[in-house]
């Protein structure tokens, strides 16, 4: 009963929609036409899809820049994003709590050390992670012994060394909270610290998932959150916010038309 | 073909079955691999993400106040803690000073969004195991919270209840009332559901020694909230890095000795006695005056991070944000979901129980998928 019933409404009010269906269809057809005339019947996946390539012969000599200057993406927008975080020196006037200065003793000159609106942070090289990381969980004066999060941040515009990875630890007997942080080169690998912490092992396959930073050591890199079958890093800046593409922004009339004549084109 | 079988071997392979995405004991869209030797499990393999909606990053392309409706959409079942969590990372950011009304009424509304979100926990834990009737009595209380929320603020699940800088609306006329009314009928009920489950012998057989993990592990695991408590590390957000107005009250943090299921669910019904504690505390001493500050008409905090963390139901949520002072919406916006790190002990706790105890210990952690996949 459902079947007959279903393709009347469509039909139905399409007549007034047709005029203003109809015109993308004239004008796709020159160009894609092959393409969505052999998908359509076959696919209604791939009529869905059709309204995705724009309408060719409107304005292909503007609409191929920007859909390049969509793709390469530095400044889409908003201003040009930072070249880095500004990680500001601790004030004078604020005195490092006890596992700073523990921290620094006993490794000198090893990290930089950063305040911000009460946080502290420790800035680490890559390598000497593991080594910083093990002294803190086990100096019973810093006991940190909680791995409370783990986190990467993309500064795309920063030159080698692309990303920070932040590690917030956490001791339960002291009560401090110090934050870890390692700047890393685009195809660099970071140490796994799973077997400090083994807290760990969810966000740093977290972190792969969504920044694509690989970590030496892990004992199970997958992803996470995304399929497994999936492309690219989602949180990394350069990758883009939503599927529909510019069309859905710069003139919604026009991409309701192109999607309402392909919904039409599945019920013929 | 020869097939040598002798008539009393049988196959003893492990078996791996599958359990969920939709099963009415994962809580969600969570799916279990539980590799068994019979009955017991071997290995389990945990796999999220079937809720994945991209709220980080959705959250550093839209601005910083339309980002507390973003987080309403994560733990679902406690969306005011979301809010309260979320705000004040901002304020920390922005070094905003919040009215102290509008403090005690954030605690106020986390502590009942304490009890909804506990009351939700007890009754799908409780039916999970079979006692369907504390499912139906969890629920019938739990709406009396919801219309206080209603009240408050016109919605029932996604309140997007507070802003940066303290509330949206000061509370409506004889809510404290019906607050107060409320607290006393939740206490009466928890003695009713004690009564129900505490010595029930099938309870204290399906939850005792189900489960059981040290302190020590249960800190390196990164287990946060009601389940690290109950493994006897005296660990609450509220107490030790004091926010809101937490630090204004007298309250107790329960622990309990053994980590066990059963002592999971011992301290959060002791909780849900000191939430109502907590917010009979902050309804005595409301103080009267504005419920929103001095906030900056456009939210533009100078570049800088931050992390800050507060106790939501389920374990510490923690916001780690980071400013990058031009651009309108946070350059990176982290979440540390609680559910997500209690999630990822399950495989830890399930080894060489019964596949029935799989059932009883997803519902002891108590995850919500929205939190956990984001």
């Amino acid at each position: 009963m459902d079947q007959p019933a279903a393709p009347k409404p469509p039909s139905a009010p399409s007549p007034p929609a047709e005029p203003a269906g109809a015109p993308p269809a004239p004008t796709a057809a020159p160009a894609p036409a092959p393409a969505t005339a052999a998908a359509a019947p076959s696919t209604p996946v791939a009529a869905d899809a059709a309204p995705t390539p724009r309408p060719a012969p409107a304005r292909p000599p503007a609409a191929r820049p920007e859909a390049k200057a969509g793709a390469a993406r530095p400044e889409p927008k908003a201003p040009p994003p930072p070249p880095g975080p500004p990680d500001p020196p601790p004030p004078a006037d604020v005195a490092a709590p006890s596992f700073i200065t523990a921290l620094q003793a006993a490794f000198p000159g090893v990290g930089t050390v950063t305040y911000w609106v009460g946080d502290w942070t420790v800035i680490v090289p890559a390598d000497r992670l593991i080594e910083v990381g093990r002294w803190l969980r086990d100096t019973s004066e810093t006991a940190f012994d909680y791995c409370a999060d783990l986190t990467a941040v993309d500064w795309p515009m920063r030159a080698p060394e692309r990303f920070d990875l932040v590690y917030c630890l956490y001791s339960v007997p002291h009560r401090f909270r110090l934050r870890l942080k390692v700047r890393l080169a685009d195809q660099a690998e970071a140490p796994s610290v799973t077997g400090l912490w083994p807290a760990a092992n969810w966000f740093e396959r977290e972190v792969f998932d969504m920044f694509g930073i690989r970590f030496t050591g892990h004992p199970d890199l997958r992803r996470i959150l995304m399929p497994e079958e999936w492309q690219g890093h989602p949180q990394r800046k350069d990758y883009p916010l939503e599927g529909p593409g510019e069309l859905l922004l710069e003139d919604p009339q026009e991409w309701l038309k192109l999607r309402n004549a392909a919904r039409e084109a599945d019920f013929d | 073909m020869q097939i040598e079988r002798s008539a009393t071997q049988f196959d003893t392979d492990e078996l791996v079955i599958n359990m969920g995405p939709q099963h009415p004991s994962t809580h969600g869209v969570l799916r279990l691999v539980l590799r068994l030797d019979g009955e017991r499990v071997v290995d389990a393999d945990v796999v999220i993400g079937y809720l994945h909606r991209g709220i980080e990053k959705l959250s550093e392309n839209r601005d910083w106040t339309q980002i507390v409706l973003l987080t309403d959409r994560m733990d679902y079942v406690a969306a005011a803690t979301n809010n309260l969590g979320y705000c004040e990372t901002v304020e920390k950011l922005l070094q905003l000073e919040v009215p102290r009304r509008a403090r005690y009424i954030r605690t106020i509304l986390s502590e009942l969004q304490r009890l909804a979100s506990h009351l939700v926990w007890l009754g799908t834990h409780a039916m999970d195991i079979g006692a369907v009737t504390v499912f139906l009595y969890c629920l019938r209380e739990r709406e009396l919270i919801l219309d206080l929320f209603e009240e408050y603020c016109g919605a029932r699940l996604t309140y997007n209840s507070m802003r940066v800088g303290g509330l949206p609306i000061d509370l409506p006329p004889g809510w404290d009332r019906k607050v107060r009314e409320i607290c006393d009928i939740v206490d009466a009920k928890v003695v009713e559901y004690e009564q129900l489950l505490t010595q029930n012998r099938i309870w204290l057989e399906r939850t005792r020694e189900v489960g059981v993990i040290s302190g020590v592990e249960a800190v390196a695991m990164g287990f946060c909230g009601p389940p690290l408590r109950a493994s006897g590390v005296a660990r609450d957000v509220r107490k030790d890095e004091p926010y809101a107005a937490y630090a204004e009250f007298a309250f107790d943090i329960p622990i309990g000795a053994r980590g066990d299921t059963y002592d999971r669910y011992l301290v959060r019904l002791e909780e849900i006695r000191q939430s109502t504690r907590i917010v009979r505390q902050a309804l005595d001493g409301l103080p009267e005056g504005p419920v929103l500050g001095k906030v900056p008409r456009l939210i533009k905090p100078p570049a800088g991070e931050t992390y800050h963390a507060i106790e939501a139901p389920k374990g510490e949520l923690g916001f780690f944000i980071v400013s990058d002072g031009k651009s309108i919406s946070p350059y990176r916006f982290r979440v540390r979901p609680p559910s997500f790190c209690n999630l990822q002990v399950l495989p830890r706790l399930v080894r060489g129980h019964l596949v029935a105890d799989v059932v009883a210990l997803i519902g002891t952690i108590d995850i919500v998928l929205g939190e956990v996949d984001r």
